[in-house]
């Protein structure tokens, strides 16, 4: 992938989501709803043709009262690097280059006047992170006028998802540049649904820069396709080497069981 | 698509790839072009019009 | 009425019938476009597909009939460059089935996508890195040379060929076929081994996902090959089913045969290397992700170990182990339901590598998603067989398709008007002088 910019060291900007902390408020999915101009149906009962970029599940042991616990698990897309940075199982299937993974940032972005809706993508994409417009958006009267300017709307017959808010990016690069200089600070490039989550669970930052949140949390290992070293932390899908950045944690040892396979992850680091 | 258009990189997959598809358009090309071609001298040279 | 436009030597119902029929696949057609309006104008919500349901049943269609007409090529392939000249007598059918089956594709592609009119996106902004655009490279080469070896079947016509132009260039066509078939061998290679690429490259899909060899899962071939041993098959059922509808031999025995057994040790070949894969697959590649077999095959109310055997053994093992047995293949009957097992078995290897790969769970906590296709969907996919059995009835009807017709069929000797008159002629004259009544 050609890559222009600026030579600056890149970064991979990523996430840590606390299940301990959340509690399905859902308030994440609707900050992410407003600030990107999703699209909604007056009935959004069928989930599965529902826009939600950003989506919570709710997970639980299955044991019977009084042993029941539940834990809910919000799942943004993961901007998958793959394993060479930028073979994201989205990016390599798509035919017109409508999705592309950016060296710079990390993030998978999806061009909406290219894509022409071959949903090959949304198969390809283990987490189901992709959604597409089966209908054109119909805004409730007077909506348009406080739809966000910065974020461009879409029609029906193609394929979005989360790009972790990166109108918001652009905009502080904006600010930066005006005053002077290069760098964001952590507070400076945040994604709605971080800003959003009352109890606080959803950290956002560059997982390359020691300095943020998110590197200090999870610990990637680079050499080891961006593993957590933080025992609490995990990735979704680990075994497929997707090398997600989207970490979550959790103190319960039935939600690691119940989520990944950490026997296979020694035989993924074999291949590797 | 075109080695002008700003998406091209002169790397092996866009060399084998697009070229694979312009040698085999050009093969179909050529070869209609040669039967055309050949068609209209044998017409003109007075052959064909009976029919079996 | 039209009887100057029907081939020499050969005999067709009568133009009112012909008409009845074309009106009847008609009203089947209109219906189809309809749905095909109604997905265009109002959206692809007029289906049944979902946000997990992508790849449906448009997709299923288009690789089943892909790789149905993968007897174009294959029978181009053994006719012109390896030189199996007796299937001269089903190359034109074969290459009309073809040139059907890649329209229909096409056609059916033009529906799918959300946004047709930037389907020319995937040329000019192509992802070399992509399967789906190998795909649609090839798809569309592929077509070119589909219509071009139809178009001297169309220009064989008893009165374009009478034009010297026309005649002339059937002529040369037929001369250098072998470099059109030669290229149009060469794409299907690539277009059906890249259909099996599309699934087989999917890393967040184990149950999709195979090794590579080099750049190319092993779907890849396993797709190719399957095309190559079914599509002869599917050839061989619609010959079958014109000559019933027709009533007439339209293809010699030796053809038939010759195609049967070639198609029969493909399909074994094929069979034996699917089944390596399959075990291979379940034993270690889809383990190393995470996964065991019986995760793809249970807690759903469709896809059992069932769909395992119908595939590999009722759609596989039987079908190739009859048609490679001559003393059952020379058997017509038998023939005929070794092929309709083919047909069934490559269709049911497009629909688990397309909706059941969809259908499959990845993430644990994550629940199998079913579906069944809308009216629209089952309209528009009927759409392309309509169209196909039109453009057969038409061709048919017109061309000289079949080398073998007239051969087969000969025609009634001259009327018993004529012999009547000759009668009457003698009887008026009476008996030859010098013959006695018996012996007159």
């Amino acid at each position: 992938m050609k890559q222009t910019g600026n030579s600056d060291k890149p970064k991979r900007f990523g996430m840590v989501i606390d299940l301990d902390k959340c509690t399905g408020c859902g308030a994440c999915m609707v900050a992410c709803m407003a600030e990107n101009n999703v699209p909604f149906r007056k009935d959004e009962s069928k989930k599965l043709v529902s826009i939600t970029w950003l989506r919570v599940y709710r997970l639980t042991n299955g044991k019977p009262y009084p042993d029941a616990e539940v834990c809910y698990l919000p799942r943004p897309c993961q901007h998958c690097a793959g394993k060479h940075e930028g073979h994201s199982p989205c990016v390599s299937v798509c035919p017109a280059t409508a999705t592309d993974y950016d060296q710079q940032t990390g993030i998978v972005s999806q061009i909406y006047t290219r894509c022409f809706g071959c949903r090959y993508c949304m198969g390809a994409c283990p987490y189901h992170a992709r959604h597409f417009n089966w209908w054109d958006p119909v805004w409730p009267k007077g909506m348009e006028k406080y739809l966000n300017p910065d974020v461009s709307a879409r029609m029906r017959g193609i394929v979005e998802k989360c790009n972790f808010c990166f109108q918001r990016y652009q905009k502080g690069l904006e600010k930066a540049h005006m005053e002077g200089r290069r760098e964001l600070e952590e507070n400076e490039y945040q994604t709605a649904c971080t800003q959003a989550c009352p109890a606080g669970a959803i950290i956002f930052g560059d997982l390359n820069n020691p300095q943020h949140q998110v590197h200090q949390i999870a610990k990637p290992n680079l050499k080891k396709g961006g593993r957590p070293q933080n025992p609490k932390a995990f990735r979704l899908l680990e075994e497929l080497a997707t090398n997600t950045k989207v970490y979550y944690l959790s103190s319960k040892q039935w939600v690691q069981d119940a989520i990944h396979k950490p026997d296979l992850l020694d035989q993924t680091e074999a291949q590797h | 698509m075109f080695p002008f258009s700003f998406e091209w990189i002169w790397d092996m997959s866009h060399i084998i790839f697009m070229g694979g598809l312009w040698y085999a358009l050009s093969i179909l090309g050529a070869g209609m072009t040669f039967c055309i071609i050949k068609a209209i001298l044998a017409t003109a040279n007075g052959k064909g019009g009976h029919h079996h | 009425m039209d009887s100057a436009l029907i081939p020499k030597g050969v005999k067709r119902c009568p133009i009112w019938q012909f008409a009845l029929g074309l009106g009847v696949v008609g009203a089947v057609l209109l219906w189809g476009v309809y749905a095909m309006f109604l997905c265009w104008f109002k959206g692809l919500n007029q289906t049944n597909m979902n946000d997990y349901y992508g790849f449906a049943l448009w997709i299923w269609a288009d690789l089943a009939v892909i790789a149905l007409g993968g007897g174009a090529f294959f029978t181009g392939l053994l006719k012109y460059i390896i030189g199996k000249d007796d299937l001269k007598n089903i190359i034109n059918y074969a290459v009309l089935i073809g040139f059907i089956c890649y329209s229909s594709a096409l056609l059916i592609l033009a529906i799918d996508v959300g946004q047709p009119l930037r389907s020319w996106f995937i040329f000019w902004h192509a992802n070399v890195h992509s399967m789906l655009t190998e795909v649609a490279f090839c798809l569309s080469c592929y077509f070119a040379v589909l219509t071009i070896e139809y178009i001297p079947l169309v220009l064989e016509n008893r009165q374009l060929d009478k034009i010297p132009f026309v005649h002339n260039l059937t002529h040369t066509m037929h001369e250098h076929m072998a470099i059109f078939a030669a290229t149009g061998a060469f794409l299907s290679f690539f277009h059906q081994g890249s259909l099996g690429g599309v699934a087989g490259v999917l890393f967040g899909r184990p149950f999709a996902y195979r090794e590579h060899l080099f750049i190319w899962p092993w779907t890849f071939f396993l797709f190719t090959w399957s095309a190559a041993a079914y599509g002869p098959s599917f050839t061989l059922l619609v010959t079958r089913i014109t000559e019933k509808i027709t009533r007439k031999k339209l293809v010699k025995d030796t053809t038939i045969q010759l195609l049967a057994k070639i198609s029969g040790w493909m399909m074994f070949t094929y069979i034996t290397a699917k089944i390596i894969d399959t075990v291979y697959w379940a034993t270690t590649t889809a383990p190393s992700l995470g996964f065991s077999l019986k995760d793809f095959y249970s807690n759903n109310p469709v896809y059992g170990y069932w769909i395992l055997g119908a595939e590999l053994i009722l759609g596989g093992v039987i079908p190739a182990l009859m048609l490679i047995t001559p003393k059952i293949r020379s058997n017509r009957l038998l023939l005929t339901l070794a092929t309709i097992l083919a047909v069934m078995g490559v269709c049911l290897n497009r629909w688990v590598m397309v909706l059941q790969v969809m259908a499959v769970p990845v993430m644990s906590f994550d629940t199998w998603a079913m579906y069944y296709p809308s009216w629209q969907e089952v309209a528009t996919t009927v759409l392309p067989v309509a169209y196909g059995i039109i453009l057969i009835m038409i061709s048919y009807r017109y061309l000289p398709i079949f080398p073998n017709e007239a051969e087969l069929n000969p025609l009634e000797p001259e009327t018993p008007v004529v012999a009547a008159a000759d009668t009457e002629e003698a009887a008026e004259e009476g008996p030859e002088p010098g013959l006695t009544p018996a012996e007159a």
